[in-house]
């Protein structure tokens, strides 16, 4: 019993990076329980996602594919998973912490009546136990939990983990997936932000807050973001805009919203308060644009310009349009 | 539709965090309390839903210390038909016990539809709903930011990287409330007074023992405070230099 198994993300065939972040996890575990890595994923058409695990590094690829898995379903996909995890042994479930990694898992932890942690950011085993470190209270706090019921279900917060790649290839078992009812079925996936750069994963951020004023003037922000080129920054807002309606919910950054770490991120009239700090504290290198100067986000930022918006922004579009011009 | 909504108690958002004395919980002295925001959607939910049909019943539950009570009279203030607090004395962080516990209770009253908040903003586990709805054996859909009930069945809209998926479902059901779902009404005086005579019921939670152990806990490293580069417009060359030349982003 002391084998791991990752469950991998595949969308329309393509297997999910953050999945590969969780194999590397898992063969961290392995090497100290001293088992093996089962990876497995649920879907139709596996075939280049199956062969894709083959090479990461996993000792074993099951895909469970066939058209009454075409689209998810988080119970079916659930009992059929626990199956696998039950057959293999497994000592450990591993997966991403992406929006079906939070809705499958602890669905599989229960079928399996295990401990979950969600949202982690380190994993071992040591005498005998796993233990688990996530963030709580949106980062204000870390935690180190140790795993009291077998197996130990994890799901791992994208980028801690580096992506798992070059393992000798790996045999791959298909199985037809479980006859039974489907509870809740997705109908439909409709695309949006196509060309927007996902928050989570941007590279740079910029947020603006109540020092905008009104929302039309988030125009600022987004020719900052778009400065930057294709790619590569995304736009962000604080609660109390997102709350008085200038802005949409999934660009939220604080407590109640998202929590980001990119290596550069822009506060644009953002006072700084604690729920808000708590989403972007982590970000390697924080720089805060505001007219007062006592404002807390200057308290954490690495680098601040007292002076209007309206005024800076601009000028720092241009700048970083001209740099981005001559790479 | 008989109706439950989970909800709980937590630090709020605004709060400032220490760690107690040992080492493996928060201090709470000079912390206030308040019902966890992602909560306040799905009992919001729960409303229009009984309000669509009219008929059903809403019943709020939570488990969690006598204190608690404060935060189940505001919801019955708000227009909830009966609250139940199944105690305990200590703080639950393990949300498989807890699961496990609401699954015991849920399974003793009538109950087509279980309504949760997506997360509590304390320990952002993010997997009780999930879990709540395979113990029970209801379908499930999380992370909800749209819902349409007709003729009893569910449409659901979540967020997925990239997208938004639509998902369908029928009763019995758990569903994890997303922000942007509605916009939650607030007591008023009227309700606050009708709160009294609604029904309120405790009793001890059953809980076994936890899945997950806290072994402790820990700040992370303060931020050093940074430098101020300047005034207005005319500090950019020097932003653009230490972004360049110090942090290496640019």
């Amino acid at each position: 019993m002391s084998n791991i198994v990752v469950i991998a993300e595949v969308r329309a065939g393509v297997l999910k990076r953050p999945s590969l972040e969780a194999v590397t996890a898992a063969l961290q575990l392995a090497s100290a329980t001293g088992g093996k890595v089962t990876a497995v994923a649920c879907g139709s058409g596996l075939d280049a996602a199956a062969a894709e695990l083959g090479k990461s590094g996993a000792h074993q690829v099951v895909a469970i594919d066939g058209p009454t898995f075409a689209d998810y379903s988080g119970d079916a996909w659930a009992r059929a998973i626990a199956e696998q995890a039950k057959a293999s042994g497994a000592s450990a479930v591993l997966m991403a912490h992406t929006a079906m990694g939070k809705d499958l898992l602890p669905r599989v932890s229960a079928l399996l009546d295990s401990a979950l942690v969600t949202d982690v950011t380190g994993v071992a085993f040591a005498n005998g136990g796993f233990t688990a470190q996530k963030p709580a209270f949106a980062g204000k706090v870390t935690m180190s939990l140790r795993a009291a019921r077998a197996p130990f279900c994890a799901s791992l917060r994208p980028n801690n983990f580096a992506a798992a790649s070059g393992g000798a290839p790996a045999a791959t078992t298909k199985v037809a997936p479980p006859a039974g009812d489907l509870l809740a079925v997705v109908k439909e996936i409709v695309a949006s932000g196509i060309g927007r750069t996902p928050l989570q994963e941007a590279k740079v951020v910029i947020a603006g807050g109540r020092g905008l004023k009104e929302p039309a003037h988030f125009k600022l922000i987004e020719d900052l973001a778009a400065a930057f080129g294709p790619g590569v920054a995304a736009v962000a807002a604080s609660r109390a805009v997102v709350d008085a309606g200038w802005r949409p919910h999934r660009e939220q950054v604080g407590q109640t919203g998202k929590v980001v770490s990119p290596p550069l991120y822009i506060a644009i009239g953002i006072s700084g308060a604690i729920q808000h700090i708590a989403g972007m504290r982590t970000a390697r290198t924080i720089v805060a644009i505001n007219k007062d100067p006592e404002a807390p986000i200057f308290k954490i930022a690495d680098y601040g310009i007292v002076g209007d918006a309206f005024e800076v922004v601009p000028a720092l579009t241009a700048a970083i349009a001209e740099i981005v011009k001559h790479k | 539709m008989d109706i439950v909504v989970c909800i709980k108690r937590v630090p709020a958002t605004d709060a400032a965090i220490k760690i107690a004395a040992d080492g493996k919980s928060i201090d709470t002295a000079g912390v206030q309390f308040e019902l966890n925001a992602y909560d306040e959607f799905a009992l919001e939910q729960a409303l229009r839903i009984k309000e669509q049909l009219g008929a059903g019943s809403v019943t709020v539950v939570t488990i969690g210390p006598k204190e608690a009570q404060k935060e189940l009279r505001d919801t019955l203030a708000r227009g909830a038909d009966k609250a139940v607090l199944l105690t305990t004395d200590k703080w639950v962080y393990d949300p498989s016990s807890t699961a496990q516990a609401l699954a015991t209770w849920i399974k003793t009253v009538p109950c087509q539809l279980v309504l949760c908040g997506r997360t509590a903003v304390d320990s952002d586990n993010n997997q009780l709903p999930a879990n709540l709805a395979t113990r029970l054996g209801f379908a499930c859909v999380t992370e909800v930011s749209k819902l349409v009930l007709e003729n009893g069945k569910f449409t659901a809209e979540r967020d997925i990287e990239g997208g938004r998926e639509i998902v369908t479902c029928g009763t019995p059901a758990v569903i994890s409330c997303q922000k942007g779902l509605n916009e939650p009404r607030y007591a008023n005086l009227k309700g606050i007074m009708a709160a009294k005579k609604k029904p309120f019921e405790e009793k001890a939670a059953e809980l076994q023992a936890p899945a997950v152990e806290i072994v402790a806990m820990t700040l992370p490293p303060a931020r050093a405070g940074g430098r101020i580069l300047g005034q207005g417009k005319d500090a950019v060359p020097a932003l653009i230099a230490v972004l360049r030349n110090e942090a290496k982003v640019l």
